[in-house]
């Protein structure tokens, strides 16, 4: 590490479980993550680079225009290269879901994508779900839900619901859905989990994270 | 990963002249190919980038089939409102397949695909005769539970990953293509994946820079449509077992069936000896016991997988009971 611990400040910074929803901050990674992280290498192999190539994001409504290793995911372009944290790396492989972001206002993995694919598409992150100071409907319902423990996995579930909810509203059927003919299958408690699988929490909080989306989904939108 | 020159292209020929270079690999949805190229299991060093074609619609064919383009993805596939009608299987494999934020990525085309999920395959430290021809399998005196009881070799005993294709197979869909010189083809599914053999390398009919183009189903056959998929756990999980299966019945007779089965082998699996048995057969379950005996016939184990026989023989009886119930 490029920073000796004695410069890290976990005294002073103050975690809300409000920050937790509306940024996707997390204690672990503000006291642990040197700041050359921000900055780091899309790898970390010994490869010689490939030549950069210029990508072009709308980012919570914000023009990023980025030059970038091609290898770089989505991920790591809003994570280390813009220091947009709040999308999570789980596990890197598409298996877990904390890294869900929505594209064009459909829900992916951000780490199993390159930046590069989606130049001149728009990316919504948690960071960009709350409007003029409040919390998106979601981010609300998972505070009073107690939607998390430790928070991780928790900036993924709220995007996949975000990303859920736009699917069920346009009448996606999904596989517990009885009746494939059902033109608005009813979101029931086993409708949510079965659409909620591609996000893990290790906390187990599911029980309050699909309170929390149910709550959310029969608010108007 | 490795260092890539990309390259995103407009046109069919020109991705098809792109992909015929040593090294180079199409990339759509793109999950699976990056996490193996995360592994290194994948290490192209050019990645041709094909999602600007124009291959993202579902379109009705004159003779009532569907044309799905190459890059219809998962989920636009499985909600599409013919497809919920009239290929019911197929909208329920695909449903039954990875997560949501997965379908919204990946297409029709590289479902199609995808590599195997043997852990040895993916293990860079493993022998593995797909990955590195020649370097033996560690699977076959391996951890097994999840491979292949048919049409394995003692060269490689991985399964195809897809539920997409296994109903795709049930529904005799053709894999329709282009070549660099614009030559266009279409492929029967059950010629498009190969078994391993001695060359488990090669894993389709598909040649040097040929692309996919649209996968085309003709007019659905008549019968009731189920998907099934055992799994370890409720969702988003690979088949241990499943089956796509089309079976028409009248007054306790089976008319006509159409069995095919995922989990079990290196391509969607289908006998024509055990659709065979059901034809005209009444609805009991000897007839049922007689097709999974046609089907699991030549089945072998490996030590951990040895369980998907009976559960294969259960999972058959399972749905045919339920499929001529209606």
């Amino acid at each position: 590490m490029d920073e000796p611990e004695s410069t890290r400040a976990p005294d002073t910074i103050e975690i809300t479980r409000r920050t937790v929803v509306e940024t996707g901050t997390t204690a672990l990674l503000l006291t642990a993550l040197p700041r050359a992280a921000l900055a780091a290498a899309p790898v970390d192999d010994s490869e010689p680079p490939s030549p950069a190539v210029k990508i072009d994001l709308q980012i919570n409504g914000r023009s990023h225009s980025l030059m970038l290793d091609p290898r770089t995911t989505l991920l790591d372009a809003l994570r280390e290269h813009l220091a947009l944290t709040g999308s999570k790396k789980g596990c890197d492989h598409g298996q877990c879901g904390a890294c869900t972001v929505l594209i064009e206002g459909r829900r992916i993995n951000s780490c199993l994508t390159l930046a590069v694919m989606h130049n001149g598409q728009s990316v919504t992150t948690i960071e960009g779900l709350a409007e003029a100071g409040k919390l998106h409907p979601l981010q609300a319902a998972f505070v009073e839900h107690d939607g998390f423990q430790c928070g991780y996995c928790t900036s993924g579930q709220i995007c996949s619901a975000v990303g859920m909810l736009a699917e069920s509203r346009s009448g996606m059927p999904s596989n517990v859905t009885a009746d494939l003919a059902e033109p608005q299958p009813e979101l029931t408690d086993a409708e949510i989990r079965e659409r909620m699988s591609g996000n893990i929490c290790r906390c187990a909080a599911y029980p309050n994270i699909v309170a929390a989306i149910k709550q959310a989904a029969e608010m108007p939108t | 990963m490795k260092a890539f020159i990309y390259r995103r292209v407009d046109t069919a020929t020109r991705a098809a002249a792109a992909a015929v270079k040593p090294g180079a690999k199409i990339i759509a949805g793109g999950t699976n190919l990056l996490d193996l190229m995360k592994l290194q299991v994948e290490t192209p060093s050019a990645l041709v980038d094909i999602n600007a074609l124009p291959y993202d619609k579902i379109e009705d064919t004159p003779d009532g089939g569907l044309r799905i383009g190459a890059l219809v993805r998962n989920s636009d596939l499985a909600a599409d409102s013919r497809v919920r009608k009239r290929y019911g299987v197929l909208s329920r494999a695909l449903l039954a397949g990875a997560s949501a934020q997965l379908r919204n990525k990946a297409t029709t085309g590289g479902n199609l695909l995808q590599r195997t999920r043997c852990y040895y395959f993916y293990d860079v430290t493993k022998p593995c005769n797909k990955r590195n021809p020649g370097s033996g399998c560690a699977a076959l005196a391996g951890f097994n539970r999840i491979h292949a009881i048919l049409g394995a070799s003692d060269q490689c005993i991985a399964t195809h990953p897809s539920d997409m294709a296994v109903a795709m197979r049930a529904l005799d869909a053709r894999v329709e293509t282009i070549n660099r010189e614009g030559e266009a083809r279409a492929i029967p599914i059950a010629d498009f994946h190969l078994l391993p053999g001695k060359t488990p390398e090669i894993e389709t009919s598909l040649k040097s820079g040929e692309i996919i183009t649209a996968v085309t189903l003709p007019p659905p056959p008549p019968g009731v449509q189920v998907y099934r998929k055992v799994r370890d756990r409720a969702s988003y999980a690979f088949a241990l077992v499943s089956v796509a299966a089309i079976v028409d019945t009248a007054r306790g007779r089976i008319r006509s069936a159409r069995l095919a089965f995922g989990g079990l082998a290196p391509k969607p699996w289908r006998v024509a000896q055990a659709e065979e048995k059901l034809a005209n057969a009444t609805v009991d379950p000897t007839n049922f016991n007689a097709a999974a005996n046609a089907v699991l016939d030549g089945a072998r184990g490996f030590g951990s997988n040895d369980f998907k026989i009976p559960l294969t023989r259960r999972t058959l009886h399972g749905v045919l009971a339920e499929i001529t119930r209606s």
